[in-house]
């Protein structure tokens, strides 16, 4: 056995060892048995994985999270001022009494340990279906280990165009709370859904989000990953569009000391679209990583990852990014960019973008750029009176304004930018 | 208004001196040019004066009614009534004409202790500015000079320029890459804003800015010096025999 098979058994018996299966699903049983096995074969992720070169994954592996002191403050969560269905979850657990009444014209919500015990459910057909596609031709071991032991989540289906977003809203009272939620969402054809999520809410927090987007579906999803410096999380999207469908995914992280947001979509159906974008800030012991696979396996589909990072202090970004496209995909349009802002020297940016193509009538880009703030255009700006601080912060919003052009919705847009603003107010030099 | 003595500039990186002992005063409501060939630090003082990094000033003083420009930051310079119109001004993109000269122009009157300007009355001031300077709606909206020809850059400028109301304007080359008809626009623009209490400093290479621009006095800068000071017929010297016979004089 090599020193990296080694190292793999001993992190996964480890790890394993400290959690047991969830009882009492009916058909979840069979789902969580079979991630479990899909754990046991890949195994927990190691340093020397290639997939885990920039990331080091040993405190997602440790058997038990580790502390994080709480943020201080009692800044309201995002999104508070959305008019939203608020489902609230407290250290991974759902908490009926702070959230919403579950009830929405054309949307169907059910708690998953709920709806697990049940013999016939929708859910039965998405869980653990999209992680387990995912897991070809890359591992995604968190994802299988969420998928085997997660006790909570919600599950949505939409038959119709949703009118208001459904909001995840994660709180934290736990120093050392360790939660692994499961989601899944149907936009059945035609139908439109936004889901909203907000902050980590655990010392260490484990999500998948799986996501079927049937033919000529709109799916939205506009995410806030929250002022909470010490938490550590992992996260997975996968998504699977139909065709003629849409999936838009965006997230705003601000601190965290560790973040790892992998999103895995496939272009099932002609003509869907995939965009998954992201602005990250991190200021001091900020570890950031999006991990992104797009798969193009439909003619006539377009596909964006559009991912801006702004460090300060010693913060470091990651970031993965492949598209492949198989022989099918003829008329693939798609555009990849990952661009960092390294406000301070001592910060770092590694990038990996990939394009596999099967194709030959493709049209694809991609770009990846780190650099320093722009002096020329500092001096400019303040040569008109903006202030030094002021001109920092209106080039770094400049920087982060493709990113932030993914999400479609004003208001959304507007209380995402909001929190940027502030977080650049308070992490001025 | 602008008084600058015995100015001495070397660059930041390199121990070579630029500027050796610059004597210019302008005094207010007044239009002075300075003309000089390449290299001679015509461009090195307007950055001096605006504040711009690299340069060291080793000697003499310049003041704006009084105030020490060089010990102020560049924002405090451009608050105190300082306004450069850049030889090159800069593509910034993401940041919208509009949103920009809104926030510069509210930056400057905060330092001043000025009340703020509505987003309304903004507006209103900015219309009628831009239309004087033939600047459609659509350049506003997009991003600072970002995809601009060189005109509307310039004219971008001057609207600047229009909407910050400096009391002492420096005008840096703005004449380089305009066709005639730009020219006639830019310099219309500037002498809207020429009046009592407004100064104003041309720089340029060449003399046909200055048929637009009508200065009062002309100075000929070469070698970091101002060598020759006249009114506005060392201009037409200059264009009709070159440099070389005036630097040949002072030699």
């Amino acid at each position: 056995m090599t020193a990296a098979a080694r190292l793999r058994e001993d992190a996964t018996r480890r790890r394993l060892a400290a959690l047991g299966l969830p009882e009492g699903g009916a058909w979840a049983n069979a789902a969580r048995r079979a991630a479990l096995e899909r754990l046991a074969a890949m195994g927990l992720p190691v340093r020397r994985d290639e997939y885990w070169r920039h990331t080091d994954p040993a405190t997602l592996n440790a058997p038990e999270a580790a502390a994080a002191e709480l943020p201080d403050g009692a800044a309201p969560p995002a999104f508070d001022a959305i008019d939203s269905l608020r489902l609230v979850f407290v250290d991974g657990v759902f908490a009926p009494e702070r959230s919403d009444d579950p009830r929405l014209a054309g949307v169907e919500i059910e708690r998953l340990s709920e709806a697990a015990t049940r013999d016939i459910h929708w859910a039965r057909e998405l869980y653990g279906t999209l992680e387990a596609r995912g897991q070809d031709p890359v591992a995604r071991p968190f994802a299988a280990l969420n998928s085997a032991f997660a006790t909570d989540g919600a599950l949505i289906r939409a038959s119709a165009a949703a009118e208001r977003p459904v909001a995840l809203i994660y709180l934290r009272e736990s120093e050392a709370s360790d939660a692994i939620l499961h989601h899944c969402v149907k936009v059945e054809p035609g139908a439109s859904l936004t889901v909203l999520e907000a902050g980590p809410g655990a010392a260490r927090l484990n999500t998948v989000l799986e996501v079927e987007v049937a033919e000529g579906a709109a799916f939205h999803h506009v995410r806030v990953q929250g002022r909470d410096p010490a938490r550590r999380s992992v996260t997975h999207l996968f998504g699977r569009i139909g065709a003629a469908a849409r999936l838009k995914s965006f997230t705003l992280t601000k601190n965290g000391a560790l973040t790892r947001n992998e999103a895995v979509l496939e272009l099932a159906g002609a003509g869907g679209s995939a965009h998954v974008a992201g602005a990250a800030l991190g200021d001091g012991a900020f570890h950031h990583d999006d991990t992104v696979f797009v798969t193009h396996a439909a003619p006539g589909c377009e596909s964006r990852q559009v991912f801006k990072k702004v460090l300060r202090r010693g913060a470091t970004g990651v970031f993965q990014g492949k598209i492949l496209v198989r022989p099918a995909a003829q008329r693939t349009d798609g555009y990849q960019i990952s661009q960092s802002l390294l406000l301070d020297e001592d910060c770092q940016f590694l990038a990996k973008p990939e394009l596999e193509i099967y194709a030959d009538d493709v049209k694809c880009s991609h770009g990846s750029t780190s650099g320093a703030i722009d002096e020329t255009a500092l001096f400019y700006l303040r040569a008109r009176g903006v202030p030094r601080a002021e001109a920092t912060d209106l080039l770094v919003l400049a920087f982060v304004a493709e990113a932030l052009d993914e999400i479609e919705d004003d208001r959304l847009r507007a209380e995402v930018l909001a929190r940027l603003e502030g977080w650049l107010t308070r992490h001025r030099s | 208004m602008l008084d600058i003595r015995n100015l001495h500039v070397r660059l930041e990186e390199e121990d070579k001196p630029i500027l050796k002992g610059v004597d210019l005063s302008v005094g207010a409501g007044a239009v002075h040019a300075i003309m000089g060939p390449n290299g001679s630090g015509k461009s090195t003082l307007s950055y001096v004066l605006a504040g711009r990094e690299g340069y060291v000033v080793t000697e003499g003083t310049a003041t704006l009614d009084g105030q020490d420009l060089l010990a102020m930051e560049p924002e405090e310079r451009a608050a105190a009534g300082l306004f450069l119109a850049f030889q090159y001004p800069v593509e910034i993109p993401g940041v919208g004409n509009m949103t920009f000269l809104r926030t510069a122009l509210n930056a400057q009157r905060k330092a001043r202790g000025e009340e703020e300007m509505g987003a309304g009355e903004f507006l209103k001031l900015i219309r009628e500015k831009a239309r004087r300077l033939n600047i459609d709606a659509e350049m506003l909206k997009r991003p600072v000079n970002v995809g601009f020809s060189g005109g509307e850059k310039k004219r971008n400028e001057i609207l600047q320029m229009a909407i910050l109301s400096p009391k002492m304007c420096i005008l840096d080359e703005t004449d380089s890459g305009l066709d005639v008809d730009a020219m006639r626009l830019v310099a219309d623009g500037v002498n809207a804003l020429r009046d009592a209490g407004r100064a104003f400093l041309v720089i340029t290479h060449y003399q046909r800015l200055l048929d637009h621009i009508r200065p009062d006095v002309v100075h000929i800068m070469a070698d970091g010096r101002i060598v020759r000071t006249g009114g506005p017929e060392l201009a037409l010297e200059v264009e009709r025999n070159g440099y070389a016979d005036i630097l040949a004089e002072v030699a």
